[in-house]
Formats: C-alpha cells, structure tokens, sequence
C-alpha cells in the first residue's frame, strides 16, 4: 500500500497532457501527473509512482548528497578497515 | 536501476551498522517505532534487523492502512457489493481481509462482482465500460493514497459519470502516532518517520513529537539503506541530545509537501469526528469522508450501509500489535489459529502487516538461520 | 486515548463466529513465552493435516500455493487416495507388465488465449510433455480435450490446433487420441483444453536429495505470469516481455547424458513460480533450501513490471523453466551442460540444500541479509496457465 517506485518520464501525452508515459526498467506505463504539475515535469524526469499517479519528483540532487553521506560512511568504514590491516603489519 | 540499486549496497550497509554500532552507548537500550506499514516489510524482506546491534530494537507501528480496517466495514462493503447491479473495486491487499462473515474473495466466490484494482483509475475505466452498472472503489490509505482517490473523484466529475462512487476509509496517521505516543505501555526513544505520508503533509506536522514529546523523528524512505541511515540519524540525535524532525528522505519528500495533494484531497473530502481503528478503538478527526459538494460520489449516501459493528475475537491481540506493545509471535494465537492461509486478524492478512511480515520472512531465531546460511 | 463518543443507531455489536471457532479449535494449546517455543508450535500446525474450512470454492484454490495443496489434500488424495497418487509429483510413475512409464494431466485456462511468445495450445503441449520430461521420462504420446464455448471463432481455434501441432512436432510427441465439447455461450472462457500424456522412464533419477546438493534454475524466471498479466490488457503496461513456454525434454535429456546420475529431482515452474516449487522440495525431502536472491535470472523488464505491481519474481509463474537439484560434486557439469542448449543458456546456480531448518526455504537477500520464503496462501496473478 505504502508502495512506491521511481520510474523516469519518457513522455508527456500530447493529447492528454495529465498523462505521462513511464519507464521503469524496461516496462512502460501511462502514470496520471496531475499531482506534480507544479514542478514542471519533463521527458528526463524521475518520479515516485503511487497506485497509478505520480505524488513527486525525485530530487537528483538531494539523491546525491544521501548517497555521498553513505559513500562517506564506507569510506570511513574502509579507511578504518584499512587502518586495522596496516596496524598488523609488523 | 536507478535510485533503487544503489540503496541495496550491501557494502554500505555494512558500514552503515558499524557506524550505528558505534553510536550506541554501551549498556542502554534503545526502541525506535517504525510508523509505516512499508517500512515493516522492507525490514522483513531484506533482513535489516540482521544488521541492528542487539540493543537497537524496532517496534512495528500502526502504519499498515489494511490492518486498522475494522470488520464491520469489511462486511458494509460486501453489503454494497451485493446489491443489484454493483461492481465493487478494491486494491488487492482488502480481498482476503477478513469481516464478519468472510472475506471479499469469499463473497466473489459466491456471486458477487467484486474486482482487483491496481489504481482508482482503473475502477473509472471499468464505470466507463459499464455504464448500466454502478461502480465502487473502496478506498483505503493513508494521506498517501487519499490524494488518488480525490484526483479520481474530480475526473469523475469533470466526465460527467453518474455511476462511480467510493466508499471512503481513508485515514490519517497524526491521531495514530499520538495515540502511540499517549499510551502508557509504550516506551520509545524515537520514530522512523513515514516516507510516502510525508511526501503528501510535508514532515512540518511531526514538529509536535519532538516539541511536545521529546523524541526524535526521521522521515525514512523504503530502501534498506535509507532505513539504516535513518536510524544512525536518530542515534545521532540521542546522542547529541536533540530532539528535531529530520528529513532522510529528502530526494522524494519535499519539507513542505504536496500542495496540489493537499488542495484536491481538501476539495473533496473532510475529516470525520470519529472513526474506528481496528485494536485501536475510536479516535477522533483521524478519517476522511466524502464532503457534501461531492455527495453524488458518496457511497455512503448512495447505499444503505448497515454500520456493522463486529468485535473481535478475544484472542485476536491485532490492537497490541499494532500498538507496539506485542511481538508478533507473543500474539496467542499466532501461527496457531491465526496463519497467513486461515488469518484472524489484518495484522496478518496485510502483505504489510507485522504479522504476515514476520511469519513470512523473519519466522526464526537469527542464529539458526545465520548458521544455515553461512557459507 | 481512544475516545468514545455515542453513536446513534449504529447496529449492535455481534462476534465473527468463524474467527470464535478458529480460536476455540486451538485453545489446547498452551500459551508459551519464548520465541523458539512459538516457532515449534508453529511448525507443528504446519505438519498437522490441512482442513478445509471454505464452503465454496475460491479462486485461492487454484493458484498452486498453501490453498490449493490443503484442497488437494483434504479431497482429492482423502477421496482417491492410493501409493501411485501419494508422491503428489509432476507425474505418476507407472509399472506396467515391466515397462516404466509416467503418466500426467494438466487443465488450461489461460486468459487471455493468445499473448506474446505463444497460446493456450503451446501451453496444453508444452506443460504436459515438461511433466513427462522432468518425471525422468521421454514423453511420447498425449491426449487433447477440448471445451468450447457456442460461439467461440473456428478462426481461433485453427489457430490454437496449430500451435499445438507445432509444438508438438518441436517435442516430438504426437496427440494420440481426444475429446471435443461444447457447453453454452458465457462459459467456458472460449476455450479450455486438457491434455495428458504418458512416457517411457529409461533413466532413473539419482536418489534422494540430501545436504550438500545443489539447486540450479534453467533461465530466466517470471517471463510467462508477466507477459499474460500485461496482455489481459487491463493495466497500461507495455513491454517486449514474452511467455518461456517451451518444450524441455530436450534440455532434459542433454542434461541426464552429462550427469544423469547425479541428477536428483527436476521439477518445472509453472503456477506459483520456483518459490512454490522450492518449497515443495524442502517440504517433500524434509531439508532446508538455502538459496541466493542475486543469484536468480530475472531479466529487467519482468523485474521493472514485477516492481510495478508490487509482487515478487519468485512467485511469478514460468512455463518453460525448470528447478534442477543435483549432487553437489557434478553441480558444475550440470550448470555447463544446461548452458549448452538454448533453452538453458541463462541457467545459473541459485543456491545449496542443507540439513537445518528442514522443510524451509531461506534466502540470503542481495542486501545481506536473509529471510524465509514461504508458500503464498493464493496467487497475485490469477488464471495465468
């Protein structure tokens, strides 16, 4: 129910301007972005899909900064790891 | 795939739980809810509290918009899918819940019209394509599903169809959490914060828990990494001492929400005074009716509906669950009466449920089957 | 907290008797504490005999999970029940007068009759030479009955005898004998078709399976439920995924000649997808299957549709997929020789058999942790084969 998924807007129906075809992975889908007009959508777009209708915009950057906060984890993560290695050698 | 793979890092994750590990204070034990009935299957399905130190401990909420369905409005749905030419439609969660007298799947199987939808609009299609029939779409969710429902509703009406209708049970998750939040068998250090409700209010109405109540809240997406971080921001914030919303989904989730949502949602349906939680009792302004400009989308106005009433089995402990209070294997007639095949209560039906989730996926002790799967 | 206001004229309250049943029917068992204790309990409930509480048939009992097996149990083997029906296998083995055989059936009701990659008469060949052929035997002759709806096109079911002479000329089985009905306009969908088949064993399977064997998948999974799903045309999906149907004893032979005696069970995926079939495995031989979720093909446009309507691959029907156990020294000769052919290039070893817990299926996720996959009571994806 909480379901949902980013797909990526490959177009916006010329004649239903409310509609947009979606992909996701490979299989498309007319998902209604009647919810996100206010954000302009654009073929290019990523969007979170909800029983049918679009409820956002994936936000490519704010996407970055998580996963640069993660990768900044693993590298601590790995720094350290690499630290304990070193810390053996004799 | 994008914006789904990279959250499924095991390798981050395993710096993830270090992390956390090392922001827990030795000795102390923390409980954090998980509000959203999705974030519980996801720590299921992939197996997150494998990467939890053992004093982090996740508690299921009441986040799981099919399990606070009360049996009663399960049966006056079957009663209005039983009329003279209806065609009810539900999500394919509601179909094996069950009501009084069985299921929707038991009541299709002995007659009536009752149809899987994947979206509201598919229900619009099936009234276009039968105009002689009446259509109803029983619409269940939270703030996350309601704007949907709405959205269908105004084409509806912009279409001029006088043969679709809904029969609203959409409800809202503020009054749940405080209901939380006031019982006194609960004691939690902090929420992970529901991702797609949020998407819809914006995370500004989560200020009271951390104002009023002290405890901490991340809004968290879906993907198991997105949980992890979540927590490791709550632990973070205990450790620090603070008490603030904060927004881990922030590449979906807007602070401000969905204005558009919330205008469509505001247009066409209004707060209840009361509404019937299943294992939570009544609680006031936390449901959604259709408002009275709308009525002739009403099924509740185009129906007789009985306002069935059915209580539940004593044994059935679907409200401790759903609080928090119980585990789901401390329920007494967990996997006894109560499976997933011949379910009791909608903690089990609910592919969200804690207790479908847990019998489905977590249903051994951690060591057996990190043993067997060693290797 | 929960207030509770008068409500006027609300119906009086009254009690779920079914649920008061369920709950009075294992109110011997004592209330326990501990975790380990439920999860006993748990999987003493789970050997007890099925009971089939449901009135009416329900459209659960037809999709090859927990319903279907307590129906199968608790009417049909309770009715007929005899040592040649027990096994509950793909297909009987017979011995007649010295000659091993293995006789099956299977009943199509695919909506809709035509889609992508194949039709209802690919399936109806198809499906039964794969049980012959995954029993151990080469399948030889088959029978073809027929019910149709008044009305239904001749047009279509030219097309339908077609494709069933076809695929059978592709597995090398002739339609030995057959029946034809017809039954009023609203039933039968169109067309329903049964067929049966019997072959000659000449190769017995390798023993028993046991810990330390190891479990492949023939290709890709999920590809015929994803594909009838998307043609019923109700969901505004496109996609260039297409049904697997295909004819395996082909694939079964290459792979008895490299390892035939290494070669435990084969069981091919239809309703219920290889999670349904997993479990029969874990449950018949009473092991656990241990396996890895990276590790199944799925191809990304049945994982992008599977993604959409919210259900998992694992559970997505197959009609040209096999699950292969074999002994874990020729794991690698097996995957080989499955590769070799093209019905088997995109088969992989998915996972291992191990002695505890028995009878379950555990899966280490891709994200490193792990859960059990269990039987689903009904399917998400109805009349798919």
């Amino acid at each position: 129910m909480c379901l949902g998924i980013p797909g990526e807007i490959v177009e916006i129906l010329p004649d239903q301007p409310d509609l947009a075809k979606v992909d996701v992975s490979g299989v498309r889908r007319n998902i209604n972005i009647g919810l996100i007009t206010d954000d302009d959508p654009q073929p290019g777009d990523w969007i979170l899909i909800h029983v049918g209708f679009a409820l956002s915009k994936i936000d490519e950057a704010e996407a970055k900064a998580a996963m640069d906060f993660l990768e900044g984890i693993g590298q601590a993560y790995a720094d350290e790891i690499e630290a304990l290695m070193e810390s053996r050698i004799e | 795939m994008r914006y789904v793979d990279e959250y499924r890092d095991a390798d981050k994750a395993r710096a993830l739980a270090a992390s956390i590990a090392s922001l827990c204070e030795p000795g102390r034990q923390y409980k954090f809810m998980e509000v959203c009935g999705g974030h519980t299957h996801t720590i299921y399905k992939h197996g997150l509290e494998d990467y939890l130190p053992e004093n982090v401990t996740l508690v299921h909420g009441p986040g799981c918009p099919v399990c606070v369905i009360p049996m009663g409005r399960v049966d006056d749905t079957i009663h209005i899918a039983e009329q003279d030419d209806v065609i009810m439609t539900s999500f394919g969660d509601m179909m094996r819940v069950p009501g009084g007298r069985g299921s929707f799947f038991d009541s299709k199987a002995a007659g009536a019209d009752i149809r899987m939808v994947y979206s509201p609009l598919d229900a619009l299609k099936i009234a276009r394509q039968n105009p002689d029939k009446k259509i109803v779409f029983m619409a269940i969710g939270f703030e996350t599903t309601a704007p949907s429902t709405a959205m269908t509703v105004l084409r509806a009406k912009a279409e001029g169809l006088t043969n679709f209708s809904i029969f609203c049970n959409h409800v809202t998750i503020l009054p749940a959490i405080k209901a939380i939040l006031d019982s006194p068998d609960l004691r939690l250090d902090g929420f992970i914060g529901p991702g797609h409700v949020s998407t819809v209010i914006g995370c500004r109405p989560y200020d009271f828990i951390a104002r009023e109540y002290g405890k901490p809240l991340v809004v968290a997406g879906f993907e198991p990494l997105d949980i992890l971080q979540s927590i490791h921001m709550l632990l973070s914030q205990l450790a620090e001492g603070r008490s603030e919303v904060e927004n881990q989904y922030g590449r979906v989730v807007p602070w401000e929400g969905n204005l558009t949502a919330l205008k469509v949602i505001n247009e066409t349906m209004e707060l209840r005074p009361y509404f019937e939680w299943r294992g939570l009792g009544f609680i006031s302004h936390s449901a959604l009716k259709v408002r009275d400009t709308f009525a002739a989308f009403d099924a509740e106005r185009i129906f007789e509906i009985p306002g069935s009433r059915v209580a539940d089995p004593k044994a059935c402990q679907c409200g401790e669950v759903l609080k928090g209070v119980l585990k789901p294997w401390e329920c007494k007639v967990f996997g006894t009466a109560c499976t997933p095949e011949t379910p009791i209560g909608t903690c089990m039906v609910s592919s969200e449920g804690a207790c479908a989730a847990y019998y489905n996926f977590g249903r051994f002790t951690r060591e057996r089957v990190q043993e067997a799967t060693r290797g | 907290m929960a207030e509770r206001p008068l409500i006027e004229g609300s119906a009086p309250e009254r009690s779920a008797d079914w649920a008061e049943a369920a709950v009075r029917e294992h109110a011997h068992v004592e209330t326990v504490s501990r975790e380990e204790q439920v999860l006993e309990r748990i999987d003493r409930a789970r050997r007890a005999r099925p009971r089939l509480r449901e009135q009416n048939i329900t459209l659960s009992h037809g999709a090859g999970g927990k319903a279907t097996q307590t129906l199968i149990q608790a009417v049909f083997l309770h009715a007929f029940r005899n040592p040649l029906l027990e096994p509950l296998d793909d297909g009987a083995r017979l011995s007649i007068d010295g000659a091993s055989l293995a006789f099956t059936t299977d009943s199509y009701v695919v909506s809709p009759l035509f889609f992508p990659g194949g039709d209802i008469g690919d399936l109806a060949v198809n499906g039964t030479v794969n049980d012959l052929a995954v029993s151990g035997a080469e399948p030889l002759h088959l029978s073809a009955g027929f019910i149709l709806e008044e009305g239904f096109p001749v047009a279509d079911l030219k097309r339908i005898v077609a494709s069933m002479r076809d695929a059978a000329a592709a597995a090398g089985v002739q339609i030995v004998t057959g029946d034809t009905k017809v039954v009023q306009r609203g039933k039968a969908d169109g067309c329903y078709i049964n067929t049966a088949g019997v072959g000659a064993i000449r190769r017995p399977l390798g023993g028993d399976v046991r810990p330390g064997d190891a479990v492949l998948v023939s290709g890709p999974i999920g590809e015929h439920g994803v594909t009838v799903m998307l043609a019923r045309g109700e969901l505004d999906i496109e996609s260039d995924v297409t049904s697997d149907t295909a004819p395996l004893n082909g694939l079964v032979a290459t792979l008895m000649d490299a390892c035939g005696g290494g070669v435990r069970r084969m069981r091919d995926a239809t309703r219920g997808g290889v999670a349904t079939i997993l479990n029969e495995v874990a449950a018949d031989a009473g092991v656990a299957v241990v396996v890895e979720e990276d590790a199944f093909p799925v191809r990304p446009d049945v994982r992008g549709a599977c993604e959409l309507l919210g259900i998992d691959p694992l559970y997505v029907a197959c009609e040209g997929r096999m699950v292969v156990v074999v002994s874990g020294d020729v794991a690698d000769e097996a995957l080989s020789a499955l590769r070799s052919h093209p019905l088997g290039a995109g088969a992989a070893l998915v996972g291992r058999i191990k002695d505890d817990p028995p009878g379950l299926v555990l899966l280490k996720t891709a994200f490193g942790g792990t859960r059990i996959v269990d039987l689903l009571v009904g399917d998400p994806l109805p009349r798919i084969c």
